[in-house]
């Protein structure tokens, strides 16, 4: 079992602290950044982007729309505007491309609480975590296409949906939704590991299958350097998509995480002390190959 | 994992998932019934189908340019990230472009809504027949004065005074085919402010209106942009109750 108080020290020793939290910094700017756009209008008076999640407009221009909630509008009998497909268009193409969960660890803000709840979990030693399914997020996903359609309420998800919530809550009024927000922390503190997000989120699972050909992946090119410390399982929030990527050289498995429940966060990447990880192409394998020949050629132990 | 394992194991998720979407229900059911004084912007559909057409972006709310609007929260009586607004605080400016329509992208406000006049907001209903003083005999007709669609959603009713025998009453009356409910609302601020001596008491707690503005259908124009005279009655009342009632003049 991984010893959590030395967590990230070998990363550290071998790359300093900025290269070891390098992705996590730019993952919080990022989170911070959008927020900070949006905030910059009723605030400050500067009005770069209006709107929320669900949908924004930019610069007067640049129109993007969450294509998961206006699937839901869209069920509960909406035809559209324009400029709500063209949002929807851009924004399912940018997640295509850069994969689909880079919405949960770049953008969603509620990834800052589960994170939180995360690293307090791994400060206090805590390891119980009670066994939720991984699919029920997209019995979720299911459920809440399925409720717009049978129930008059409309889109009923967003009644609730602690997503849309803090992040319409910190740009326009929290209300009682720090609450939520509060419940979904200890939950994911208390209840399971990664409980939320890794679990129950029917966003996640939604952009999840957006993502699931995406062209950008996290690999395990360097596979060979691991030296077993395991500690990329700890920190990684999907830790069941790492092991065929990592370990699965005999089975002949290919190097990239070619699965979509990864969410391209990269805290694998800054962890490993070996750079074991890195970001790269879907179809990787043909490189790892090739550096392994090469390797070979210039007479490196494998 | 054997299959009785596998099976066991999908049927408890899809129970809590189901039972999740039991409560999910139920909960909409209660959210989607709406106090009267709140009000949606203009342009939008019937509450089911607005609800199950507008996706809580507030791209409305901003561009409201009275920024009259919210969105309602966590706790609040009207569904969550919807917007909505509360004629008596700060009534819908009718603006002529209507911008908050123009914003929907999902056509929760519809966008076929070009003239604001068309709009079916609310109904302005004099709810307090005991406070209004047209009913007793006094010559008001600031709700009449302030209605942006002047003489049109509220007309002065003439009827005999029974009480002196010999005087008129002008008993404010809307007319649903064209009220917009608009600024109509605020004038009982008015009362609370008249100096009591000149009045009955009782008009003095009269703080709450006796016009209220009902959600579901209503119309609009924008009162900053007359091109009336002020009228004088409003003049005649003393200083500092213009702008607390917020009458435009």
């Amino acid at each position: 079992m991984v010893d959590l108080t030395t967590l990230g020290d070998d990363a550290i020793a071998a790359k300093g602290w900025f290269k070891s939290h390098k992705f996590l910094i730019l993952r919080r700017l990022s989170q911070l950044g959008i927020l900070a756009l949006f905030l910059a209008g009723p605030w400050f008076g500067l009005w770069i982007v209006k709107g929320n999640l669900a949908s924004s407009l930019t610069l007067d221009f640049l129109p993007l729309t969450d294509p998961y909630v206006l699937l839901q509008a869209m069920l509960s009998g909406v035809v559209p505007e324009t400029a709500a497909i063209i949002g929807v268009v851009i924004v399912l193409l940018f997640y295509f491309l850069v994969g689909g969960r880079v919405y949960c660890s770049w953008v969603c803000p509620v990834n800052m609480v589960t994170d939180l709840a995360a690293w307090l979990r791994r400060k206090l030693g805590i390891r119980t975590t009670s066994q939720i399914s991984r699919t029920t997020r997209y019995w979720m996903l299911v459920l809440t296409l399925i409720l717009p359609l049978v129930v008059t309420g409309g889109i009923v998800w967003e009644l609730v949906n602690p997503v849309s919530m803090m992040f319409r809550g910190i740009v326009f009024s929290m209300g009682a939704a720090w609450v939520m927000i509060a419940g979904i922390f200890l939950f994911d503190l208390l209840v399971a590991k990664d409980g939320w997000c890794g679990h129950i989120c029917p966003v996640g699972a939604f952009y999840n299958l957006v993502g699931s050909k995406s062209p950008l992946k996290v690999n395990a090119l360097q596979r060979q350097a691991c030296n077993d410390c395991m500690e990329c399982y700890v920190v990684c929030p999907e830790p069941q998509v790492i092991k065929p990527a990592l370990k699965g050289e005999k089975k002949g498995l290919s190097p990239v995480i070619l699965s979509s429940d990864c969410t391209n966060c990269g805290r694998c990447i800054d962890i490993c002390a070996k750079d074991v990880f890195s970001y790269g192409g879907r179809h990787a394998i043909k490189i790892d190959e090739y550096k392994r020949e090469d390797e070979i050629n210039r007479g490196v132990r494998v | 994992m054997n299959r009785r394992q596998f099976l066991g194991n999908m049927l408890k998720t899809a129970c809590g998932v189901g039972l999740v979407g039991l409560g999910l229900g139920a909960y909409s059911k209660r959210a989607s019934s709406m106090p009267a004084n709140y009000i949606r912007p203009p342009g939008a559909l019937p509450e089911e189908d607005f609800l199950g057409a507008c996706i809580r972006c507030g791209l409305c709310v901003r561009d409201c340019p009275y920024d009259i609007l919210f969105l309602g929260e966590v706790g609040d009586e009207v569904a969550t990230g919807t917007p909505y607004f509360i004629a008596r605080s700060g009534p819908c400016e009718m603006c002529e472009d209507i911008p908050c329509v123009v914003a929907c992208p999902t056509n929760a406000l519809d966008h076929e809504l070009k003239d604001i006049e068309e709009s079916r907001m609310g109904l302005a209903v004099v709810i307090d027949q005991e406070n209004c003083i047209a009913f007793h005999g006094l010559r008001c007709e600031v709700c009449f004065n302030v209605c942006p669609i002047r003489g049109r959603a509220i007309s002065l009713d003439m009827q005999h005074n029974t009480r002196s025998g010999k005087h008129a009453l002008f008993i404010p009356v809307v007319h649903s085919e064209a009220c917009t409910a608009v600024d109509c609302v605020n004038v009982p601020a008015f009362w609370k402010r008249l100096p009591s001596r000149s009045f009955r008491c009782i008009w003095q707690k009269a703080s709450w209106a006796s016009i209220t503005v009902w959600a579901g259908r209503r119309k609009t124009k924008r009162a900053r942009h007359w091109s009336h005279p002020t009228p004088s009655i409003v003049t005649t009342y003393p200083k500092g109750c213009v702008t607390t009632c917020k009458v435009k003049v």
